[in-house]
């Protein structure tokens, strides 16, 4: 893996970890057990369009859980100020 | 419209995901050890001024300063602040934890801001409506009180044009249109934005930022309370309801119930 690959995916377990501290389901537990699982299942790729893939849908689920973590706390404010259901 | 200059407010509170627990002397909610974070109405209010800046361009808006009155800890809310894209921070120091920094209410904390406002001479504050601890919803209002600046509360919607500054409110069944002159006041509702996530690279550099710590003695500033609390309690439990096997039994229950 050439050394700007090795950069990314270090820097994307980087920012999941320090999402995941905020994962409804815990931390410890759950979240950083499970993100260490997916990033060793895809210790063994060689090829660089892969590692691209990968690392493509790593910055895809960061996203997803910004959009969560976002959601979730503009449903919880309607939903003790607004008296609506979400 | 040459520059503009906007503050804005940040405060230290309960994350909205706990559940907050009242303390033993039934004064206040426990805040030891437990999870804090930035207003979320706050959070609204940053990314306004952010976007603001976005769409005038940094050379209308010159700086965008954080404010926050708390303790110590309220630093973390300040770098969150800081993070997301605010470029200066200014800190007044109240109490050494949280639980002593609960003696500030509305009017002290719209003191302390007007003491900062004349310092640094913004020309557009923009705060959280309210904060999801006490619910007072009062700062805003007091702050422009205090300054004789107009208001413009419950924003939906903020447009600034050369000194006028045009607010769509939420109110009561609708949308309100006001307009006004600058300097002013702006409080958030939910609905104006959607803040961005304070990300770790951002975190790291908002370390760098300049941060101002100031007393409110430093400020001539009495903070002393004006209301007491006389007690805290938590909501009543939900009761669960029954199943009834009858119409008959149901009558006789409903008649229970007196309706």
């Amino acid at each position: 893996m050439s050394n700007q690959l090795k950069y990314q995916v270090r820097d994307l377990y980087k920012k999941l970890l320090y999402l995941g501290r905020e994962y409804p389901l815990g931390y410890e537990n759950f979240f950083r057990p499970r993100l260490k699982a997916a990033f060793v299942k895809n210790r063994d790729l060689k090829d660089h369009d892969e590692i691209k893939k990968a690392i493509d849908r790593g910055e895809y689920v960061v996203k997803e859980l910004e959009a969560l973590y976002y959601l979730r706390k503009y449903r919880s404010l309607k939903r003790s100020y607004y008296n609506q259901l979400p | 419209m040459s520059n503009l200059k906007i503050l804005v407010g940040c405060k230290r509170v309960i994350d909205f995901a706990v559940k907050p627990r009242v303390n033993s002397a039934k004064k206040a909610v426990e805040t030891a050890n437990v999870k804090h974070s930035l207003n979320p109405f706050d959070e609204i209010a940053v990314e306004e001024a952010l976007r603001l800046r976005e769409k005038l361009g940094n050379n209308i808006v010159k700086e965008i300063i954080a404010l926050t009155c708390g303790p110590p800890k309220a630093q973390e809310q300040l770098r969150t602040a800081l993070a997301m894209g605010a470029d200066k921070a200014v800190h007044v120091e109240v109490g050494k934890d949280d639980s002593e920094a609960n003696i500030l209410q509305p009017l002290s904390v719209a003191k302390l801001f007007r003491a900062i406002i004349e310092k640094e001479q913004p020309n557009l504050v923009i705060l959280g409506k309210q904060a999801i601890d006490d619910d007072a919803s009062q700062t805003g209002q007091m702050l422009a009180g205090l300054l004789n600046w107009p208001q413009a509360t419950f924003a939906s919607k903020v447009d600034i044009n050369d000194d006028k500054l045009t607010v769509t409110r939420e109110v009561d069944g609708g949308l309100e249109t006001i307009s006004c002159k600058l300097p002013a006041i702006v409080t958030t509702d939910l609905r104006l934005n959607e803040p961005r996530f304070a990300t770790l690279p951002n975190i790291m550099k908002a370390k760098k930022k300049p941060l101002v710590k100031y007393t409110p003695d430093q400020l001539n500033v009495d903070i002393t309370p004006r209301l007491e609390i006389i007690s805290v309690t938590e909501p009543p439990v939900r009761k669960g309801g029954t199943k009834v096997e009858s119409v008959e039994e149901l009558i006789s229950k409903l008649k229970q119930a007196g309706l």
